[in-house]
């Protein structure tokens, strides 16, 4: 199997385990596919095709596909930023494919373009990296799957359980405390 | 940093977009330029190093705080479209 065969072997696998689909646009998915091929020889990682990798694996780690804002994206607005993963909805009526916001915080994609400095000006003593967000993480409600007792923490519940594929009407909101 | 110049017929505006030869959104922008027949530049942001590269990123925060690519600037920034946004580009450069 080649490379891009691999990678869409393994996306394919990732959106049917999810509910979710790929790419309806024939050509955009190829295109993305080989995106994600030449990311994967020019970093070691499959980083976001349709964002720009610092080339550092720990800032770009929130952007190796499937990125860390996918599921919200989906959520939203029926597609990640880069439109490989999408909702059934959008599968059905791909015309309604399109630009959509960037999630990635600011703070985080400036610190990735401050490893590149740093990574430039590497002195013997080297340049302390800011860290990645200092901002407090909102608090995000946690869903358990009643079938199968899977958790995960997200706005709303996914499509269907990653694990035991039950529908999204079997899960129930989770409370911590 | 260089561009690459595209040549077309149309040249009432000048166009210059920042890429990622990586994105797929990117390559459909350049397709409906090159489909339009306007003359464009265009930079691919990932394919720079080092300096560069971020240069390019603060230039392209100039005309879009995001930072997202593609962005199309059109007449050194009088118009900027953030992302493959089809319908407005063929109207503001049809």
């Amino acid at each position: 199997m080649t490379e891009r065969q691999t990678i869409l072997t393994s996306m394919q696998k990732n959106a049917t385990e999810n509910g979710y689909f790929l790419c309806p646009d024939a050509q955009l998915l190829n295109d993305l596919i080989d995106g994600l091929a030449t990311n994967t020889n020019r970093h070691g990682y499959g980083s976001c095709p349709c964002r720009v990798s610092c080339g550092s694996k720990k800032y770009d780690v929130d952007i190796i596909c499937p990125c860390e804002y996918r599921d919200a994206d989906i959520d939203e607005f029926g597609m990640c930023y880069c439109g490989l993963f999408v909702s059934k909805q959008i599968k059905e009526n791909p015309s309604q494919m399109g630009p959509i916001p960037e999630r990635r915080p600011r703070e985080v994609q400036d610190a990735a373009f401050s490893a590149i400095e740093t990574k430039q000006h590497t002195s013997a003593k080297s340049k302390t990296i800011p860290v990645q967000s200092t901002t407090s993480v909102p608090a995000i409600p946690v869903w358990r799957c009643s079938v199968c007792g899977y958790l995960c923490a997200r706005e709303i519940p996914p499509p269907i359980c990653p694990i035991c594929k039950a529908k999204s009407e079997r899960f129930e909101q989770f409370a911590l405390s | 940093m260089k561009c690459e110049i595209v040549p077309g017929k149309k040249k009432m505006h000048q166009v210059k977009i920042y890429t990622l030869s990586t994105c797929g959104w990117c390559k459909k922008t350049k397709e409906l330029l090159k489909a339009l027949d306007v003359e464009y530049e265009y930079i691919d942001v990932d394919k720079l190093t080092g300096n560069d590269i971020i240069e390019a990123n603060e230039e392209v925060k100039k005309y879009n705080p995001y930072g997202t690519y593609p962005t199309i600037v059109i007449d050194k920034g009088k118009q900027v479209i953030r992302g493959f946004n089809d319908k407005e580009i063929k109207e503001k450069l049809r």
